[in-house]
């Protein structure tokens, strides 16, 4: 056991744990936060994703440990942002949410892209979002949702 | 309602729960004093169990076993065969036999490896034609077959004597993963009256208290099922949770405490229920000019090792294995066979997709024997609104085929793009065209002699708000949005004064299962009907509760025993066009475009119906290039995991464009009908036929991958 000290959705977080343990259980177990999803624990299908110093990181393959002085966001941290709601929006007026188990892994993809890349192209956006999987929605109302929120959301990224 | 289009968007009533990751699924839940149970599975496809050493348990941790099932150890579907817990024997690789249940998920883990379980071998069926084979010992019955149907249309014999020609060919197809992002999951709670509750991620929340209630041998009023947000569903949370269900409900009533059963995603993938493979022939006899004078058709499934519900996807698979064709001299035979392997059920398609392909193959392979064009071939041949269906039912509304045809080609440029490619071998590019139809709703009289659905509608006292009690599920598809807007258009108020919950069984009568493409042109009618009842009443000053009864449609007639007339109520119909490219060198294929045209009638939001095709049809293309699931020697899944078991990416398949042919059906809600399933059947063979032409090889068997298509590909040299 050991303390791990990170930042977590803009606060500072302290827990005495494993250092292996993975980062998604404690997240979910520890901390309570179920955003986070698991779907298949073996980093394939990125429901579980979280930003980790903005960039995307399936938290079940993610030793705990790994996070220690760094930051973590989840999309009970991202929801609060203008960026979240830019998004969100987009993804609901393009129908990209169905069953909704990949969708906050999703908006964290796309926000990690487009932190990087404010104006992707759709092969970019393809990319960016093929270590998420989805089995409702054939992606393309995603990808259409990430194109309308990078232009409408201009100068948020 | 002249102007009025209830298929305009809305924003869907649950878009941002799920976003901002509010929304509960049943791994997110919380119980105080919650176990886990872990389940131990047999490790040999078929025996005797001789022994079960359980090893010493630490304190808090406890096992339970088939002996610990209160009342009946069978899980209640059509035949009484699959128990909940195996007691004697085991009938496949992966078969439950006990749980391990404590407070720590990483202890369990290593408990339930401690179990040893000692077995007295018994050959094991793997295959259909081992099922078939007189060699082994039957797994059900004495022939081996969970079900077999035969029936007739005209007159078959006539028809192959006049024959010119007699073409026969076999298809085969593979297994399929639902592969929902949510695995299965349940969670029983032990409440005071000796009351169970069980929340859970399901298609059918009677089916699941049904079966508890069977298993407990307890009252009805004893047992209580709420679904929770469902991450997918596609069919493969039909069947199956009721098992887990009664295992945590098993757990919770010997423990005392809450129990969570949370399968991880090797369990979910590697023992629970996927699309059966088939194996499909067809014999077709010929006049001088190619015309069909009869068909001869044979359709095995691979059941697995229990019943489940192989004997109604048979059924679907033998009615529609004409497709869109009028065949007027008809006979088919089809069986769902027993072999130990994981049981096969419900997935988007329910026994159509295998037989969609198989036809829409052999049609194109009839018209090559007599070098006409493959599209003008299926053309001369397709029912018309009045022709008989493959039961000898009517087709009684309009057919838009011809139209919907005509928009296919003008969208993907089908006509002058597969006349470029078949001049031009050396570009390796094909495009294909399928066509095809789905029977909405249950098969047979299924609704009106099983179902009997009924639904609630009800506005309190001094109150503009009304709820809807259905125990139809959101899984993804909608729902929540679809009938509370049918609801809100009928009574002229929003959308947001319309409550519709997540079913509880306690406070929602039986609409029925979520299956079979019903829920909105089946329920979504009743929920029609009675909000116009209500509407009459809205002056009245006090609580108004309506209740709606399902009666079935007047003109359908169907006698179940004979095969024989209306098995369905009202067909969809599907027009997909695929194109591809492929490198000759590796056979690896790109999808280069793919289009649709759809009619599912009215649709009840056309971002929801859109969203329906999109994933339809690329979990159709999955099924026809991608996803490959087979069984080892020991008829265990080859497959456990989303990393060898491979659905399609962000990165797959080209956009795919869809456009609907609006009809009106007059028994479906605004004219709605199914959409759900229809979705996926037409993929696979307009992805093989394009295959097919760009390789110039023959294609009988899904899924297409690279090396089926270099093997056939050098067989060709």
């Amino acid at each position: 056991m050991s303390e791990i000290k990170f930042l977590l959705n803009g606060g500072n977080i302290s827990v005495n744990i494993d250092p292996t343990m993975r980062l998604l259980d404690v997240l979910r177990d520890i901390l309570g936060l179920t955003g986070p999803k698991e779907g298949c624990g073996e980093g394939e299908c990125g429901a579980c994703s979280v930003l980790v110093d903005h960039k995307l990181v399936n938290s079940c393959i993610m030793p705990a440990g790994n996070v220690a002085g760094h930051e973590v966001l989840t999309i009970e941290g991202f929801s609060g942002e203008m960026r979240y709601k830019k998004l969100a929006d987009a993804f609901a007026g393009a129908g990209a949410v169905q069953c909704g188990f990949c969708t906050p892994g999703m908006i964290l993809a796309a926000e990690a892209l487009l932190n990087k890349v404010p104006h992707p192209d759709e092969s970019q956006i393809r990319r960016a979002i093929s270590g998420n999987l989805c089995r409702c929605t054939g992606y393309n109302m995603i990808v259409q949702a990430i194109r309308t929120a990078a232009r409408e959301g201009a100068g948020l990224w | 309602m002249s102007d009025f289009d209830i298929g305009k968007p809305v924003r869907k009533v649950d878009n941002d729960i799920k976003l901002s990751g509010q929304a509960k699924y049943i791994a997110d839940f919380h119980i105080d004093g919650m176990l886990y149970a872990r389940t131990v599975r047999a490790d040999c496809p078929r025996g005797i169990i001789k022994r079960i050493d359980i090893p010493v348990l630490p304190e808090g941790y406890f096992s339970v076993t088939a002996d610990d099932i209160p009342g009946k150890n069978i899980i209640k579907f059509l035949a009484d065969d699959w128990p909940f817990l195996a007691k004697d024997r085991v009938n496949y690789f992966g078969e439950a036999i006990l749980l391990i249940v404590g407070p720590d998920r990483a202890k369990l883990l290593e408990l339930a490896g401690r179990v040893y379980i000692e077995y007295e071998m018994i050959p094991a069926i793997l295959t259909i034609k081992d099922a078939l084979s007189n060699n082994f010992t039957p797994i059900f019955g004495s022939d081996n077959k969970f079900a077999s149907y035969n029936y007739e249309k005209g007159d078959v014999d006539r028809g192959f004597s006049a024959a010119f020609k007699v073409v026969r060919e076999k298809y085969s197809t593979g297994y399929q993963k639902q592969a929902y992002l949510e695995n299965q999951g349940m969670i029983a709670v032990p409440e005071n009256d000796g009351k169970i509750s069980v929340y859970g991620s399901m298609q059918c929340p009677y089916y699941v208290k049904n079966a508890l209630v069977q298993a407990l041998a307890v009252g009805e009023e004893k047992v209580r099922i709420v679904q929770a947000f469902t991450g997918g569903g596609f069919g493969g949370k039909e069947d199956y949770p009721s098992l887990l269900a009664g295992h945590a409900a098993f757990a919770a009533l010997k423990t005392r405490r809450p129990v969570a059963v949370l399968y991880e995603r090797e369990e979910d993938t590697a023992y629970t229920p996927r699309r059966h493979p088939a194996e499909v022939t067809l014999e077709t006899a010929l006049d001088r000019e190619g015309r069909i004078l009869g068909m001869k058709a044979d359709i095995k499934l691979n059941g697995g090792a229990y019943a489940g519900i192989s004997e109604v996807v048979l059924q679907r698979s033998i009615y529609n294995i004409c497709g869109v064709y009028n065949i007027e001299n008809l006979r088919v035979t089809g069986a769902a066979v027993a072999t130990n392997t994981v049981p096969n059920g419900a997935f988007r398609g329910f026994g159509a997709p295998q037989v969609i392909f198989a036809i829409e193959m052999h049609m194109e392979s009839l018209a090559k024997i007599f070098s006409y064009d493959v599209l003008d071939y299926k053309k001369r041949h397709m029912a018309k609104q009045g022709d008989r269906t493959a039961t000898n039912g009517l087709f009684y509304d309009e057919i838009k085929l011809p139209e919907m045809i005509e928009k296919a080609q003008e969208v993907s440029f089908y006509t002058s793009k597969r006349a470029a490619y078949q001049a031009d071998p050396e570009l390796h590019k094909g495009i294909g065209i399928s066509l095809f139809l789905h029977g909405c709703g249950f098969t047979g009289s299924g609704e009106r002699d099983i179902i009997k659905a009924q639904l609630k509608l009800r506005r309190k006292k001094d109150s503009k708000r009304v709820e809807i009690f259905a125990a139809n599920v959101d899984m993804g598809q909608g729902l929540q949005t679809t009938f509370r807007k049918i609801a809100a258009s009928v009574l002229d108020i929003s959308v947001a004064d319309v409550i519709f919950a997540y079913p509880d069984t306690d406070r929602v009568p039986d609409s029925g299962p979520t299956v079979a493409s019903r829920s909105i042109m089946i329920v979504g009618r009743l929920l029609q009907k009675a909000a116009e009842r209500l509407k009459k009443r809205w002056q009245e000053n006090n609580d108004i509760e309506i209740i709606q009864d399902y009666e079935a449609p007047e003109r359908i007639k169907w006698k179940g025993g004979e095969s024989s007339g209306d098995a369905y109520p009202a067909y969809s119909w599907g027009v997909n066009v695929v194109e591809v490219e492929i490198d000759p060198l590796t056979c690896e294929t790109s999808v280069t475009g793919a289009w649709s045209v759809f009619d599912i009638g009215q649709p009840i939001d056309e971002m929801i119906v859109e969203g329906q095709i999109q994933g339809g049809m690329f979990q159709g293309l999955g099924y026809a290039a991608m996803e490959v699931m087979a069984n080892d020697e020991n008829g265990r899944s080859r497959q456990n995991n989303l990393t060898n078991y491979t659905i399609p990416t962000a990165m797959d398949f080209a956009p795919i464009e869809n456009h609907l042919m609006k009809t009106y059906y007059e028994d479906g809600p605004f004219g709605a009908k199914g959409a759900g399933e229809l979705t996926l059947l037409g993929a696979a063979p307009a992805y093989a036929s394009a295959v097919a032409q760009a390789m110039n090889i023959h294609i009988a068997k899904l899924p297409v991958t690279p090396e089926y298509i270099m093997r056939e590909a050098s067989e060709n040299e």
